[in-house]
């Protein structure tokens, strides 16, 4: 047997992760420069001038999606509980379809800047925008205190930096990006990222496999030998049947929901561009899940889940022992400044998404009725970003020590109970109405928040109750049908004619884009 | 109606018709995987071959199969779809 103590270099001061991570930091603040002075008006800001071409969007894509969380964390509880980490590999990949399928391209053809445009688009403005701005700064703020308190948890381990320090310096590159290279150089920064992880994950993974002759099934039967058949089977994760339909249900639909992924498409030149740069990223991600499961099973047999749970309760370090073990402290190095580098582009991408909904859908068109100036506009925009960003570090240290790991499906089941079914319903559905809209907006962010208070996750997890009044841990099987029923419910008890009639002045913009008037 | 307008209609049914129906088979294709793994436990645990179990090739073929449903799409829009809207917008001036 291969298992060692824990003695490892993780958590001391390394000088090669010191210089790869000085190289990133470098190259991100060189295209941000790069970027500041092309960054001129919103449409800049926001969409980059919609320049970003297919291939670029789909790794920007996949560099927005894949965050610390599906890198150390699913390849941590693949090596630690086996074939049910897996079942979370497979749950983040399957959103993707629908994003295509559904929203990416009647989404770029109908908005501009957020998602909120499209469902305001034929309602009134100020009572939809506020609604969506509410849902989008709820997905944000949630997805963002998870990806801080895990940063500063991450940092803390492998650099042995403080956890208020760790979360000041991400919080101090994270808003430097946005605020000076706005869309620009978050895209490259994602690009960047994206490049790195997949070369770190693909690398990780050949090394791996160079231990067990090139093939797969024998290292899935080392572990099998190791810790028993039971590990490349379902275990006990899955105990409910309905809590894993209700997960995927939030996983799944959540995806077409958030906010810094939607954003994305408006980026590209059109729709087309739009539909294919889906396809790049459905790609790029589903091979780095694919690699997970060499990554996770990797670290079971040559690490060992005690070794792998001594470092870290939570498994997280799994992928960076298992760097170190195959390549020494220069690529554990290397691996650690590729998690810190997708840490930083991951709260970059939402930190402009919540600018977005703050000044672009509260500011501009609730509060000025439209009526701002560009130069106005980006003022605002830029101001949005210090301020979010500065209450996103506030928050991190916040919840330091805090169990944070929740917010994260919290997130996901509120952009698939609050976002999706309004965005569906605003795209198809023509006698949908504002009082519609509104009432399913609010019906789903309310009900997830309600239910999850209510849930095991927060009863017994966090409050050590013995039993919850909700059974089960995600509650998006509850929220999402009941947020597609209000709207429904709404606007056919009271039509709205002027929306139906702007449904049939869209139909050709939805579809085909803003086609000959363009 | 006009006869382009109703081109059109019959134009964007299709789509929705081709995105509806590819969702559908992404929403079976990942419930019957999650549906497998509640209900058919020994059946997943199966080795296919020695340490590849029925469990983790499938967990692989969701995956791939989410893939090339997009593939399916993209391919379908670019090759049948754009030209015939690209033709109708050209008729129409």
């Amino acid at each position: 047997m291969i298992q060692r103590a824990a003695d490892t270099a993780i958590g001391q001061p390394n000088a090669v992760a010191m210089a790869f991570f000085f190289v990133f930091i470098s190259i991100t603040l060189a295209i941000t420069f790069w970027a500041a002075k092309r960054t001129r008006t919103t449409e800049h800001f926001y969409a980059a001038g919609r320049t970003i071409s297919a291939g670029q969007n789909g790794f920007a894509l996949a560099g927005d999606y894949m965050s610390a969380a599906s890198f150390l964390g699913i390849a941590g509880l693949v090596s630690t509980t086996g074939f049910d980490g897996l079942i979370y590999s497979t749950g983040w990949l399957v959103g993707w379809p629908v994003v295509l399928f559904l929203i990416a391209e009647p989404l770029r053809n109908l908005g501009r800047y957020t998602f909120a445009d499209v469902v305001a688009m034929r309602l009134r403005q100020t009572p939809v925008r506020i609604a969506a701005a509410l849902g989008t700064l709820a997905t944000v703020t949630l997805y963002l205190i998870a990806q801080m308190v895990g940063a500063g948890g991450l940092i803390r381990l492998m650099f042995g930096l403080s956890y208020e320090h760790a979360i000041i310096l991400v919080g101090i590159f994270m808003i430097g990006y946005v605020l000076f290279g706005g869309m620009i150089a978050t895209t490259w920064v994602q690009i960047v990222k994206a490049g790195l992880l997949m070369s770190g994950a693909l690398l990780l993974a050949l090394l791996v496999l160079l231990r067990f002759d090139m093939s797969p099934a024998a290292l899935f039967a080392a572990a099998a030998e190791r810790y028993g058949a039971g590990v490349l089977g379902p275990g006990k994760l899955v105990s409910n049947p309905l809590d894993a339909v209700s997960l995927g249900m939030a996983l799944m639909f959540g995806t077409a929901g958030l906010p810094h992924i939607l954003m994305r498409f408006y980026t590209v030149p059109d729709a087309r561009a739009a539909r294919t740069s889906v396809f790049i990223a459905t790609g790029l991600i589903g091979l780095f899940y694919l690699l997970t499961f060499i990554l996770g099973f990797g670290a079971m047999v040559l690490i060992g889940p005690d070794t792998i749970r001594a470092v870290d309760k939570g498994g997280n370090m799994a992928a960076p022992l298992l760097a170190e073990l195959l390549g020494g402290t220069p690529f554990l190095g290397f691996i650690a400044a590729v998690a810190f580098a997708t840490i930083l582009a991951v709260v970059a991408g939402l930190t402009l998404s919540g600018a977005a909904a703050l000044s672009h859908d509260l500011w501009v068109s609730v509060v000025r009725k439209g009526r701002a100036d560009a130069g106005e506009q980006l003022r605002v925009a830029r101001i949005a970003t210090l301020v979010l960003g500065i209450v996103a570090v506030g928050l991190g240290i916040t919840f330091k020590g805090q169990n944070v790991a929740f917010m994260v499906s919290l997130a996901f089941a509120i952009a698939a109970s609050a976002n999706f079914p309004a965005l569906v319903l605003a795209i198809f559905w023509r006698r949908y109405t504002t009082a519609g809209a509104v009432t399913s907006m609010a019906t789903g962010t309310v009900a997830t928040l309600a239910l999850i208070y209510l849930s095991p996750t927060i009863q017994v997890d966090i409050l050590a109750r013995g039993n919850a009044w909700f059974p089960l841990k995600n509650p998006a099987l509850v929220t999402l049908p009941l947020s597609f029923l209000a709207g429904i419910l709404v606007s056919l008890l009271a039509p709205e004619p002027d929306a139906a009639a702007g449904f049939t002045r869209l139909e050709r913009q939805t579809h085909l884009g803003t086609g000959e008037t363009r | 109606m006009s006869g382009h307008d109703s081109r059109l209609r019959d134009l964007d049914r299709a789509r929705w018709r081709m995105a509806l129906t590819l969702t559908g088979a992404t929403v079976l294709l990942y419930f019957g995987f999650i549906a497998l793994v509640a209900f058919g436990r020994s059946l997943l645990a199966f080795q296919v071959i020695p340490g590849l179990s029925l469990g983790i090739l499938l967990g692989a073929l969701v995956i791939v199969a989410s893939w090339i449903l997009t593939w399916v799409y993209v391919r379908w829009a670019n090759t049948v779809y754009d030209p015939q809207v690209r033709a109708l917008l050209e008729s129409g001036r």
